[in-house]
């Protein structure tokens, strides 16, 4: 299961090198994506994999096939080309729709928090209202029929 | 000699980069948020370009660039659509 192309010493020492360090790279990206603790932390790693690991799979792939081909074969640059194009800007427009969503969920809870302060507060001063209401009618049934006298505490 | 031990360098970079999907594939599965999943399917088609570009490599044949030229034109769409989707609740208005 060892397939290889064949290579002279130089350019196999060449593309070993490269292809093993884009692997370890590619690696050291996916690590970051699984270890960090917030979405805003996991957006780096994986563009690591995305640049250094494509640039030294990708000039590993050209080295290789200049040389099997004994003619420069450089199609490989597309692949970065494309990726350098269209990654970025879909990462930022994600990561802007995350702090939008972060953004209107803070808001949402800040409102329903506000409300249910507003509900409690009201339903404070509703019972405050019906106590003193309470307490003139106990004061009343008290002090007998006397008109003036109600006038007077009120 | 030197091509007995390419095989097996390229092999196991093939084995580490096969490390780094599985381990994107867990973000996908565990991430919290949706956006962290988008995040890391994204991440999921570069690390499978790179895997085919090896596999070129190991073989030779400049068959399977064309697979990894696929993948890195049209890979980050379903990561805008789900970006918009999110921001708008919409992908086309």
């Amino acid at each position: 299961m060892t397939l290889a192309p064949d290579l002279p010493p130089v350019a196999a020492l060449v593309v070993g090198v490269l292809a093993l360090g884009g692997a370890l790279v590619a690696l050291l990206g996916a690590t970051g994506l699984l270890k960090m603790r917030t979405f805003y932390d996991r957006v780096h790693p994986p563009t690591l994999s995305s640049s250094m690991g494509l640039a030294a799979v990708a000039l590993a792939s050209i080295v290789t096939f200049s040389v099997l081909g004994t003619r420069p074969v450089v199609h490989e640059v597309l692949l970065l080309f494309f990726i350098v194009l269209t990654l970025p800007v879909s990462m930022m427009l994600l990561a802007r729709a995350a702090l939008f969503r972060d953004r209107s969920e803070a808001y949402d809870a800040s409102m329903a928090a506000e409300a249910r302060a507003a509900a409690e507060q009201e339903a404070a001063a509703l019972a405050a209202a019906q106590e003193e209401a309470a307490a003139l009618a106990r004061r009343d049934s008290e002090t007998g029929g006397d008109d003036d006298a109600d006038y007077s505490a009120g | 000699m030197s091509q007995v031990t390419l095989g097996y360098v390229l092999g196991a970079a093939q084995c580490l980069l096969a490390v780094a999907l599985l381990m994107c594939a867990y973000r996908v599965i565990r991430g919290p948020r949706a956006q962290d999943r988008v995040m890391a399917l994204d991440a999921l088609y570069v690390n499978a370009m790179l895997s085919i570009v090896m596999l070129g490599i190991r073989t030779g044949t400049e068959l399977y660039f064309e697979a990894a030229l696929v993948i890195a034109l049209t890979g980050f769409v379903s990561t805008s659509a789900v970006a918009k989707f999110l921001m708008r609740g919409e992908v086309i208005e």
